[in-house]
Protein backbone atom coordinates (compact mmCIF):
# COMPACT_ATOMS: atom_id res chain seq x y z
CA UNK A 1 0.00 0.00 0.00
CA UNK A 2 1.80 3.13 -1.17
CA UNK A 3 -0.69 5.85 -0.28
CA UNK A 4 -2.29 6.48 3.09
CA UNK A 5 -5.82 5.25 3.64
CA UNK A 6 -7.73 8.36 4.66
CA UNK A 7 -10.92 8.92 6.64
CA UNK A 8 -12.45 11.43 9.04
CA UNK A 9 -11.75 9.08 11.93
CA UNK A 10 -9.18 6.33 12.41
CA UNK A 11 -9.99 3.94 15.23
CA UNK A 12 -7.40 1.56 16.65
CA UNK A 13 -9.23 -1.40 18.18
CA UNK A 14 -12.28 -3.26 16.89
CA UNK A 15 -13.82 -4.17 20.25
CA UNK A 16 -17.03 -2.87 21.77
CA UNK A 17 -15.59 0.63 22.40
CA UNK A 18 -13.96 0.99 18.98
CA UNK A 19 -16.85 -0.48 17.01
CA UNK A 20 -19.41 1.58 18.97
CA UNK A 21 -17.46 4.75 18.23
CA UNK A 22 -17.36 3.74 14.56
CA UNK A 23 -21.10 2.99 14.52
CA UNK A 24 -22.11 6.31 16.10
CA UNK A 25 -19.64 8.33 14.01
CA UNK A 26 -20.84 6.67 10.78
CA UNK A 27 -24.41 7.57 11.73
CA UNK A 28 -23.27 11.21 11.76
CA UNK A 29 -21.98 10.84 8.22
CA UNK A 30 -18.32 10.51 9.08
CA UNK A 31 -16.03 8.30 7.06
CA UNK A 32 -14.47 5.83 9.49
CA UNK A 33 -11.66 3.26 9.35
CA UNK A 34 -11.12 0.68 12.12
CA UNK A 35 -7.84 -1.23 12.34
CA UNK A 36 -7.01 -4.06 14.74
CA UNK A 37 -3.81 -6.00 15.23
CA UNK A 38 -5.80 -9.21 15.70
CA UNK A 39 -7.30 -11.13 12.81
CA UNK A 40 -10.53 -11.59 14.77
CA UNK A 41 -12.95 -8.75 15.56
CA UNK A 42 -13.10 -7.74 19.23
CA UNK A 43 -10.77 -10.52 20.34
CA UNK A 44 -9.73 -8.78 23.56
CA UNK A 45 -11.78 -8.05 26.66
CA UNK A 46 -14.92 -7.34 24.59
CA UNK A 47 -15.22 -11.07 23.94
CA UNK A 48 -13.73 -12.10 27.27
CA UNK A 49 -15.97 -10.80 30.02
CA UNK A 50 -18.89 -11.84 32.20
CA UNK A 51 -21.52 -9.91 30.26
CA UNK A 52 -22.54 -7.61 33.10
CA UNK A 53 -24.52 -4.51 32.15
CA UNK A 54 -24.68 -2.76 35.47
CA UNK A 55 -24.66 0.53 37.33
CA UNK A 56 -24.24 -0.83 40.84
CA UNK A 57 -20.89 -1.50 42.45
CA UNK A 58 -19.06 0.93 40.21
CA UNK A 59 -16.72 3.73 41.23
CA UNK A 60 -18.15 7.25 41.45
CA UNK A 61 -16.58 8.84 38.31
CA UNK A 62 -18.07 6.25 35.94
CA UNK A 63 -21.57 5.97 37.43
CA UNK A 64 -23.11 8.77 35.28
CA UNK A 65 -21.94 6.95 32.12
CA UNK A 66 -23.16 3.57 33.33
CA UNK A 67 -26.50 5.07 34.31
CA UNK A 68 -26.96 6.73 30.94
CA UNK A 69 -26.03 3.50 29.17
CA UNK A 70 -28.43 1.35 31.18
CA UNK A 71 -31.30 3.86 30.91
CA UNK A 72 -30.91 5.06 27.34
CA UNK A 73 -28.77 2.74 25.25
CA UNK A 74 -28.97 -0.91 26.31
CA UNK A 75 -32.79 -1.24 26.33
CA UNK A 76 -32.95 -0.29 22.62
CA UNK A 77 -29.67 -1.72 21.42
CA UNK A 78 -30.96 -5.06 20.07
CA UNK A 79 -33.51 -3.25 17.88
CA UNK A 80 -30.98 -0.67 16.72
CA UNK A 81 -28.42 -3.35 15.81
CA UNK A 82 -30.92 -5.80 14.36
CA UNK A 83 -29.45 -8.68 16.40
CA UNK A 84 -30.77 -10.34 19.55
CA UNK A 85 -27.96 -9.49 21.96
CA UNK A 86 -29.73 -11.28 24.83
CA UNK A 87 -30.03 -8.19 27.00
CA UNK A 88 -32.01 -8.84 30.17
CA UNK A 89 -32.63 -6.20 32.81
CA UNK A 90 -33.10 -8.73 35.57
CA UNK A 91 -31.04 -7.03 38.28
CA UNK A 92 -27.72 -7.58 39.98
CA UNK A 93 -27.51 -9.21 43.39
CA UNK A 94 -24.32 -8.80 45.36
CA UNK A 95 -24.36 -11.35 48.14
CA UNK A 96 -22.40 -11.07 51.38
CA UNK A 97 -21.32 -14.32 52.97
CA UNK A 98 -19.69 -13.05 56.18
CA UNK A 99 -20.77 -10.55 58.85
CA UNK A 100 -17.76 -8.34 58.12
CA UNK A 101 -18.82 -7.89 54.49
CA UNK A 102 -22.18 -6.36 55.46
CA UNK A 103 -20.82 -2.76 55.79
CA UNK A 104 -19.61 -3.04 52.16
CA UNK A 105 -23.24 -3.39 51.09
CA UNK A 106 -24.07 -0.12 52.89
CA UNK A 107 -21.12 1.60 51.18
CA UNK A 108 -22.38 0.45 47.78
CA UNK A 109 -25.86 1.78 48.63
CA UNK A 110 -24.45 5.19 49.68
CA UNK A 111 -22.11 5.62 46.66
CA UNK A 112 -24.91 4.83 44.25
CA UNK A 113 -27.53 6.95 46.07
CA UNK A 114 -25.41 10.06 45.42
CA UNK A 115 -26.06 9.51 41.69
CA UNK A 116 -29.71 8.61 42.06
CA UNK A 117 -29.17 4.87 41.67
CA UNK A 118 -31.36 2.90 44.02
CA UNK A 119 -29.86 -0.08 45.83
CA UNK A 120 -31.96 -2.20 48.16
CA UNK A 121 -30.26 -3.99 51.04
CA UNK A 122 -31.98 -7.25 51.87
CA UNK A 123 -31.61 -9.67 54.78
CA UNK A 124 -30.30 -13.22 54.60
CA UNK A 125 -33.89 -14.59 54.61
CA UNK A 126 -34.96 -12.23 51.84
CA UNK A 127 -31.87 -13.21 49.84
CA UNK A 128 -32.84 -16.86 50.25
CA UNK A 129 -36.36 -16.03 49.14
CA UNK A 130 -35.12 -14.12 46.10
CA UNK A 131 -32.71 -16.92 45.18
CA UNK A 132 -33.51 -20.32 46.72
CA UNK A 133 -30.22 -21.72 45.42
CA UNK A 134 -27.95 -19.45 47.47
CA UNK A 135 -25.96 -21.24 50.19
CA UNK A 136 -26.80 -21.08 53.92
CA UNK A 137 -23.77 -18.93 54.71
CA UNK A 138 -25.38 -15.87 53.06
CA UNK A 139 -25.57 -12.89 55.44
CA UNK A 140 -27.34 -10.34 53.24
CA UNK A 141 -27.38 -8.83 49.78
CA UNK A 142 -27.51 -5.58 47.83
CA UNK A 143 -29.97 -5.58 44.94
CA UNK A 144 -29.89 -3.20 41.99
CA UNK A 145 -32.94 -3.72 39.81
CA UNK A 146 -31.81 -1.65 36.82
CA UNK A 147 -28.76 -3.85 36.21
CA UNK A 148 -28.69 -6.76 33.84
CA UNK A 149 -26.71 -8.91 31.46
CA UNK A 150 -26.14 -9.29 27.75
CA UNK A 151 -24.20 -11.60 25.48
CA UNK A 152 -20.82 -9.86 24.96
CA UNK A 153 -19.81 -12.03 21.99
CA UNK A 154 -22.95 -11.26 20.05
CA UNK A 155 -23.08 -7.60 21.10
CA UNK A 156 -19.53 -6.91 19.97
CA UNK A 157 -20.00 -8.66 16.63
CA UNK A 158 -23.43 -7.06 16.12
CA UNK A 159 -21.84 -3.64 16.69
CA UNK A 160 -19.14 -4.47 14.12
CA UNK A 161 -21.79 -5.73 11.68
CA UNK A 162 -23.87 -2.57 12.10
CA UNK A 163 -20.84 -0.30 11.64
CA UNK A 164 -19.72 -2.25 8.59
CA UNK A 165 -23.23 -1.99 7.12
CA UNK A 166 -22.90 1.80 7.41
CA UNK A 167 -19.73 1.70 5.35
CA UNK A 168 -17.09 1.61 8.08
CA UNK A 169 -13.91 0.04 6.65
CA UNK A 170 -12.33 -2.64 8.87
CA UNK A 171 -8.78 -3.93 8.40
CA UNK A 172 -7.76 -6.85 10.63
CA UNK A 173 -4.21 -7.95 11.32
CA UNK A 174 -2.99 -4.36 11.17
CA UNK A 175 -0.94 -3.58 14.25
CA UNK A 176 -0.65 0.12 15.01
CA UNK A 177 2.87 0.89 16.20
CA UNK A 178 3.15 4.66 16.03
CA UNK A 179 1.11 7.83 15.92
CA UNK A 180 2.46 10.76 13.93
CA UNK A 181 1.49 14.37 14.39
CA UNK A 182 1.16 16.90 11.61
CA UNK A 183 1.40 20.56 12.72
CA UNK A 184 0.76 19.52 16.33
CA UNK A 185 -2.31 17.42 15.56
CA UNK A 186 -2.38 13.64 15.76
CA UNK A 187 -3.15 12.67 12.19
CA UNK A 188 -1.48 9.42 11.20
CA UNK A 189 -1.37 5.89 12.49
CA UNK A 190 1.53 3.78 11.20
CA UNK A 191 1.21 -0.01 11.33
CA UNK A 192 3.82 -2.75 11.72
CA UNK A 193 3.43 -3.58 8.03
CA UNK A 194 4.30 0.02 7.16
CA UNK A 195 0.81 1.07 6.15
CA UNK A 196 -0.39 4.58 6.93
CA UNK A 197 -3.88 5.54 8.04
CA UNK A 198 -4.64 9.22 8.15
CA UNK A 199 -7.57 11.11 9.63
CA UNK A 200 -8.82 14.16 11.48
CA UNK A 201 -9.52 12.13 14.61
CA UNK A 202 -7.44 9.25 15.96
CA UNK A 203 -9.21 7.09 18.54
CA UNK A 204 -7.28 4.66 20.73
CA UNK A 205 -9.75 1.97 21.76
CA UNK A 206 -7.18 -0.77 22.17
CA UNK A 207 -7.09 -1.54 25.87
CA UNK A 208 -3.68 -1.65 27.59
CA UNK A 209 -2.00 -1.44 24.18
CA UNK A 210 -3.17 2.20 24.02
CA UNK A 211 -0.38 2.98 26.45
CA UNK A 212 2.52 2.10 24.14
CA UNK A 213 0.82 3.91 21.26
CA UNK A 214 0.16 7.02 23.36
CA UNK A 215 3.82 6.95 24.40
CA UNK A 216 4.80 7.60 20.77
CA UNK A 217 3.31 11.10 21.09
CA UNK A 218 4.59 11.69 24.61
CA UNK A 219 1.46 10.80 26.56
CA UNK A 220 1.25 8.05 29.16
CA UNK A 221 -1.58 6.30 30.96
CA UNK A 222 -1.09 4.28 34.14
CA UNK A 223 -2.38 0.98 32.74
CA UNK A 224 -1.33 -2.53 33.55
CA UNK A 225 -2.69 -5.94 32.70
CA UNK A 226 -4.58 -8.48 34.68
CA UNK A 227 -5.70 -11.94 33.68
CA UNK A 228 -9.34 -12.88 34.02
CA UNK A 229 -10.65 -16.39 33.69
CA UNK A 230 -14.14 -17.73 33.24
CA UNK A 231 -15.70 -21.10 32.78
CA UNK A 232 -18.87 -22.10 31.00
CA UNK A 233 -21.09 -24.96 32.12
CA UNK A 234 -23.41 -27.26 30.26
CA UNK A 235 -26.91 -25.80 29.83
CA UNK A 236 -29.52 -26.53 32.49
CA UNK A 237 -33.06 -25.45 33.33
CA UNK A 238 -33.59 -21.72 34.01
CA UNK A 239 -32.52 -21.24 37.64
CA UNK A 240 -31.84 -17.54 38.00
CA UNK A 241 -31.97 -14.56 35.73
CA UNK A 242 -29.95 -11.95 37.67
CA UNK A 243 -26.23 -11.17 37.65
CA UNK A 244 -24.53 -12.57 40.72
CA UNK A 245 -21.44 -11.51 42.57
CA UNK A 246 -20.03 -11.94 46.05
CA UNK A 247 -18.68 -8.90 47.91
CA UNK A 248 -15.29 -9.04 49.54
CA UNK A 249 -14.92 -12.68 48.59
CA UNK A 250 -11.52 -14.22 48.29
CA UNK A 251 -11.41 -16.81 45.53
CA UNK A 252 -14.87 -15.55 44.76
CA UNK A 253 -17.19 -15.98 41.89
CA UNK A 254 -19.43 -13.85 39.70
CA UNK A 255 -21.57 -14.60 36.72
CA UNK A 256 -25.00 -15.40 35.43
CA UNK A 257 -27.05 -17.98 33.62
CA UNK A 258 -27.33 -17.21 29.95
CA UNK A 259 -30.43 -17.40 27.77
CA UNK A 260 -28.87 -20.58 26.37
CA UNK A 261 -29.05 -22.16 29.85
CA UNK A 262 -25.33 -22.41 30.54
CA UNK A 263 -23.68 -20.58 33.42
CA UNK A 264 -20.89 -18.16 32.62
CA UNK A 265 -18.91 -18.04 35.79
CA UNK A 266 -15.77 -16.07 36.62
CA UNK A 267 -13.54 -15.77 39.63
CA UNK A 268 -10.05 -15.42 41.02
CA UNK A 269 -7.52 -17.86 42.38
CA UNK A 270 -5.23 -15.11 43.62
CA UNK A 271 -2.58 -15.68 40.96
CA UNK A 272 -3.92 -13.46 38.19
CA UNK A 273 -1.97 -10.29 38.89
CA UNK A 274 1.33 -11.98 38.10
CA UNK A 275 0.74 -14.73 35.55
CA UNK A 276 3.40 -15.72 33.06
CA UNK A 277 2.99 -13.12 30.35
CA UNK A 278 1.92 -14.39 26.98
CA UNK A 279 0.24 -12.17 24.46
CA UNK A 280 -2.52 -14.72 23.92
CA UNK A 281 -4.02 -15.05 27.36
CA UNK A 282 -4.06 -18.58 28.73
CA UNK A 283 -5.86 -20.09 31.70
CA UNK A 284 -3.73 -20.81 34.73
CA UNK A 285 -4.09 -24.14 36.40
CA UNK A 286 -5.62 -23.35 39.81
CA UNK A 287 -8.33 -20.97 38.67
CA UNK A 288 -11.12 -23.16 37.28
CA UNK A 289 -10.83 -25.31 40.41
CA UNK A 290 -11.01 -22.20 42.60
CA UNK A 291 -14.12 -20.96 40.77
CA UNK A 292 -15.67 -24.42 41.17
CA UNK A 293 -15.09 -24.31 44.93
CA UNK A 294 -16.40 -20.72 45.18
CA UNK A 295 -19.51 -21.61 43.21
CA UNK A 296 -20.20 -24.72 45.29
CA UNK A 297 -19.90 -22.63 48.46
CA UNK A 298 -22.26 -19.94 47.24
CA UNK A 299 -24.64 -22.17 45.24
CA UNK A 300 -24.41 -25.79 46.45
CA UNK A 301 -27.18 -26.76 44.02
CA UNK A 302 -24.79 -26.24 41.08
CA UNK A 303 -22.15 -28.72 42.31
CA UNK A 304 -22.95 -31.47 39.81
CA UNK A 305 -23.21 -29.16 36.82
CA UNK A 306 -20.48 -29.93 34.29
CA UNK A 307 -17.87 -27.41 33.18
CA UNK A 308 -17.45 -27.66 29.41
CA UNK A 309 -15.09 -24.82 28.56
CA UNK A 310 -12.66 -22.44 30.22
CA UNK A 311 -11.07 -19.33 28.80
CA UNK A 312 -8.88 -16.42 29.77
CA UNK A 313 -8.38 -12.82 28.69
CA UNK A 314 -6.34 -9.74 29.47
CA UNK A 315 -8.04 -6.74 30.96
CA UNK A 316 -6.60 -3.26 31.16
CA UNK A 317 -6.40 -2.12 34.76
CA UNK A 318 -6.13 1.63 35.16
CA UNK A 319 -4.43 2.88 38.33
CA UNK A 320 -7.69 4.30 39.76
CA UNK A 321 -9.80 1.48 38.30
CA UNK A 322 -11.90 3.69 36.03
CA UNK A 323 -11.30 4.20 32.31
CA UNK A 324 -9.65 7.07 30.48
CA UNK A 325 -12.13 8.55 28.02
CA UNK A 326 -12.32 11.54 25.71
CA UNK A 327 -10.07 13.90 23.77
CA UNK A 328 -6.48 14.32 24.98
CA UNK A 329 -5.88 18.06 25.05
CA UNK A 330 -2.08 17.84 24.84
CA UNK A 331 -2.39 16.16 21.46
CA UNK A 332 -5.32 17.61 19.49
CA UNK A 333 -7.04 15.10 17.28
CA UNK A 334 -6.29 12.27 19.68
CA UNK A 335 -9.05 10.57 21.63
CA UNK A 336 -8.91 7.62 23.95
CA UNK A 337 -11.26 4.98 25.30
CA UNK A 338 -9.22 2.49 27.30
CA UNK A 339 -8.26 1.37 30.78
CA UNK A 340 -11.75 0.09 31.49
CA UNK A 341 -10.51 -1.98 34.42
CA UNK A 342 -13.02 -4.77 33.73
CA UNK A 343 -15.97 -2.41 33.31
CA UNK A 344 -15.78 -1.88 29.56
CA UNK A 345 -18.55 -4.04 28.19
CA UNK A 346 -21.40 -2.02 29.68
CA UNK A 347 -19.62 1.29 29.03
CA UNK A 348 -18.46 0.57 25.47
CA UNK A 349 -21.57 1.82 23.63
CA UNK A 350 -21.96 5.02 25.68
CA UNK A 351 -18.25 5.78 25.22
CA UNK A 352 -18.70 5.37 21.48
CA UNK A 353 -21.59 7.82 21.52
CA UNK A 354 -19.59 10.37 23.55
CA UNK A 355 -16.51 10.18 21.31
CA UNK A 356 -18.58 10.48 18.13
CA UNK A 357 -20.32 13.53 19.61
CA UNK A 358 -16.97 15.07 20.61
CA UNK A 359 -15.62 14.47 17.08
CA UNK A 360 -18.71 16.08 15.55
CA UNK A 361 -18.35 19.12 17.84
CA UNK A 362 -21.61 18.37 19.64
CA UNK A 363 -22.31 18.47 23.36
CA UNK A 364 -21.73 14.92 24.65
CA UNK A 365 -24.69 13.05 26.13
CA UNK A 366 -22.79 12.61 29.41
CA UNK A 367 -20.04 14.76 30.93
CA UNK A 368 -16.92 12.64 30.41
CA UNK A 369 -14.54 15.11 32.16
CA UNK A 370 -14.25 13.10 35.41
CA UNK A 371 -12.71 10.34 33.25
CA UNK A 372 -10.42 12.64 31.26
CA UNK A 373 -6.74 11.90 30.85
CA UNK A 374 -5.66 15.01 32.76
CA UNK A 375 -6.60 13.51 36.13
CA UNK A 376 -3.11 11.99 36.10
CA UNK A 377 -1.27 15.33 35.99
CA UNK A 378 1.43 15.82 38.58
CA UNK A 379 0.26 17.12 41.92
CA UNK A 380 2.80 20.00 41.87
CA UNK B 1 -4.54 -14.95 14.92
CA UNK B 2 -2.78 -12.06 13.25
CA UNK B 3 -3.61 -12.63 9.59
CA UNK B 4 -4.25 -9.49 7.52
CA UNK B 5 -7.83 -9.22 6.31
CA UNK B 6 -9.39 -6.40 4.31
CA UNK B 7 -12.99 -6.54 5.48
CA UNK B 8 -14.19 -4.16 2.78
CA UNK B 9 -13.91 -7.12 0.38
CA UNK B 10 -17.06 -8.02 -1.51
CA UNK B 11 -18.06 -11.68 -1.35
CA UNK B 12 -21.45 -11.00 -2.91
CA UNK B 13 -24.89 -11.38 -1.33
CA UNK B 14 -26.12 -14.48 0.47
CA UNK B 15 -27.89 -16.71 -2.05
CA UNK B 16 -29.95 -19.59 -0.59
CA UNK B 17 -28.88 -23.10 -1.64
CA UNK B 18 -30.88 -26.35 -1.55
CA UNK B 19 -28.92 -27.92 1.33
CA UNK B 20 -29.01 -24.84 3.56
CA UNK B 21 -31.23 -26.64 6.07
CA UNK B 22 -28.57 -29.27 6.84
CA UNK B 23 -27.61 -29.30 10.52
CA UNK B 24 -23.86 -28.66 10.75
CA UNK B 25 -23.38 -28.12 14.50
CA UNK B 26 -25.38 -30.92 16.11
CA UNK B 27 -24.89 -29.79 19.72
CA UNK B 28 -26.31 -26.34 19.09
CA UNK B 29 -28.44 -27.23 16.05
CA UNK B 30 -26.99 -24.65 13.65
CA UNK B 31 -27.68 -25.11 9.95
CA UNK B 32 -25.46 -24.63 6.93
CA UNK B 33 -27.72 -21.76 5.82
CA UNK B 34 -27.33 -19.92 9.13
CA UNK B 35 -23.55 -20.26 8.87
CA UNK B 36 -23.51 -19.05 5.25
CA UNK B 37 -25.73 -16.08 6.16
CA UNK B 38 -23.43 -15.11 9.06
CA UNK B 39 -20.40 -15.19 6.75
CA UNK B 40 -22.17 -12.84 4.33
CA UNK B 41 -22.95 -10.55 7.28
CA UNK B 42 -19.21 -10.15 7.87
CA UNK B 43 -18.27 -13.09 10.12
CA UNK B 44 -15.15 -13.97 8.15
CA UNK B 45 -13.31 -16.17 10.69
CA UNK B 46 -14.04 -19.44 12.51
CA UNK B 47 -13.98 -17.60 15.83
CA UNK B 48 -16.48 -14.98 14.69
CA UNK B 49 -18.90 -17.59 13.32
CA UNK B 50 -18.58 -19.46 16.61
CA UNK B 51 -19.23 -16.41 18.75
CA UNK B 52 -22.10 -15.17 16.56
CA UNK B 53 -23.96 -18.49 16.17
CA UNK B 54 -22.53 -20.83 18.87
CA UNK B 55 -21.14 -23.37 16.38
CA UNK B 56 -18.66 -25.46 18.38
CA UNK B 57 -19.75 -24.07 21.74
CA UNK B 58 -21.84 -27.08 22.77
CA UNK B 59 -21.01 -30.27 24.62
CA UNK B 60 -18.56 -31.60 21.99
CA UNK B 61 -16.79 -28.22 21.71
CA UNK B 62 -16.60 -28.32 17.93
CA UNK B 63 -15.00 -31.75 17.61
CA UNK B 64 -17.75 -32.71 15.15
CA UNK B 65 -18.56 -29.49 13.29
CA UNK B 66 -15.16 -27.75 13.30
CA UNK B 67 -14.01 -29.14 9.96
CA UNK B 68 -17.41 -28.60 8.36
CA UNK B 69 -17.60 -24.96 9.42
CA UNK B 70 -14.07 -24.51 8.09
CA UNK B 71 -15.07 -25.97 4.71
CA UNK B 72 -18.12 -23.69 4.44
CA UNK B 73 -15.95 -20.65 5.24
CA UNK B 74 -13.39 -21.70 2.63
CA UNK B 75 -16.12 -22.07 0.01
CA UNK B 76 -17.81 -18.74 0.74
CA UNK B 77 -14.56 -16.76 0.99
CA UNK B 78 -12.74 -18.65 -1.78
CA UNK B 79 -9.62 -18.95 0.38
CA UNK B 80 -7.86 -21.46 2.61
CA UNK B 81 -8.33 -21.25 6.38
CA UNK B 82 -4.92 -21.70 8.00
CA UNK B 83 -4.55 -24.04 11.00
CA UNK B 84 -3.83 -21.09 13.28
CA UNK B 85 -7.19 -19.56 12.33
CA UNK B 86 -9.08 -22.63 13.52
CA UNK B 87 -10.90 -22.56 16.84
CA UNK B 88 -8.82 -22.81 19.98
CA UNK B 89 -9.29 -26.08 21.85
CA UNK B 90 -10.08 -25.28 25.46
CA UNK B 91 -9.79 -27.24 28.67
CA UNK B 92 -11.34 -29.43 29.96
CA UNK B 93 -11.14 -32.09 27.25
CA UNK B 94 -14.33 -33.72 28.52
CA UNK B 95 -17.11 -32.09 30.54
CA UNK B 96 -16.26 -32.26 34.27
CA UNK B 97 -18.67 -31.65 37.18
CA UNK B 98 -17.69 -28.78 39.47
CA UNK B 99 -17.68 -31.22 42.39
CA UNK B 100 -14.76 -33.03 40.69
CA UNK B 101 -13.02 -29.97 39.21
CA UNK B 102 -13.01 -28.29 42.62
CA UNK B 103 -11.14 -31.17 44.27
CA UNK B 104 -7.84 -30.54 42.53
CA UNK B 105 -6.20 -28.91 45.55
CA UNK B 106 -6.46 -30.57 48.97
Amino acid sequence: MSNARCADMIIVGSGIAGSSTAWYAAQKGMKVIVIDKDGVIGNGASSRNGGGVRVSGRLAPEIPLAKYAVENIWPNLADALGVDIEYHKAGNIRFAFTEKDLPTLETIKKTNAAYGVDIEIISAEEAKHRCPYVGDSVTGAAVCDIDGTANPLKTTLAMYRAARNLGVAYYSGEEAVRIETVKGRARRVITASGNVYEGEHIVLACSYQARALANTVGVDFPFRQKLIEIFVTEPTRPMFDFMFSAVGASGGAYGHQTEHGSFVWGGDSGHEHHPIFEEDAKCIQPTASAISRGTMTYFPALAELKVIRTWAGWIDLCEDLVPVIGPVEEVPGRMVAAGYSAHGFCLGPVTGKILAECAAGETPCVDWKPLAYDRFRSIF
Amino acid sequence: MKEYLDRTMDIGPYVPEPDDDLIICRCEEITRGEIRKAIHEGMFTMTEVKRYLRTGMGLCQGQTCGRLVKQILEQELSKRITPEAENTARAPMRPIPMSTYGKEVE
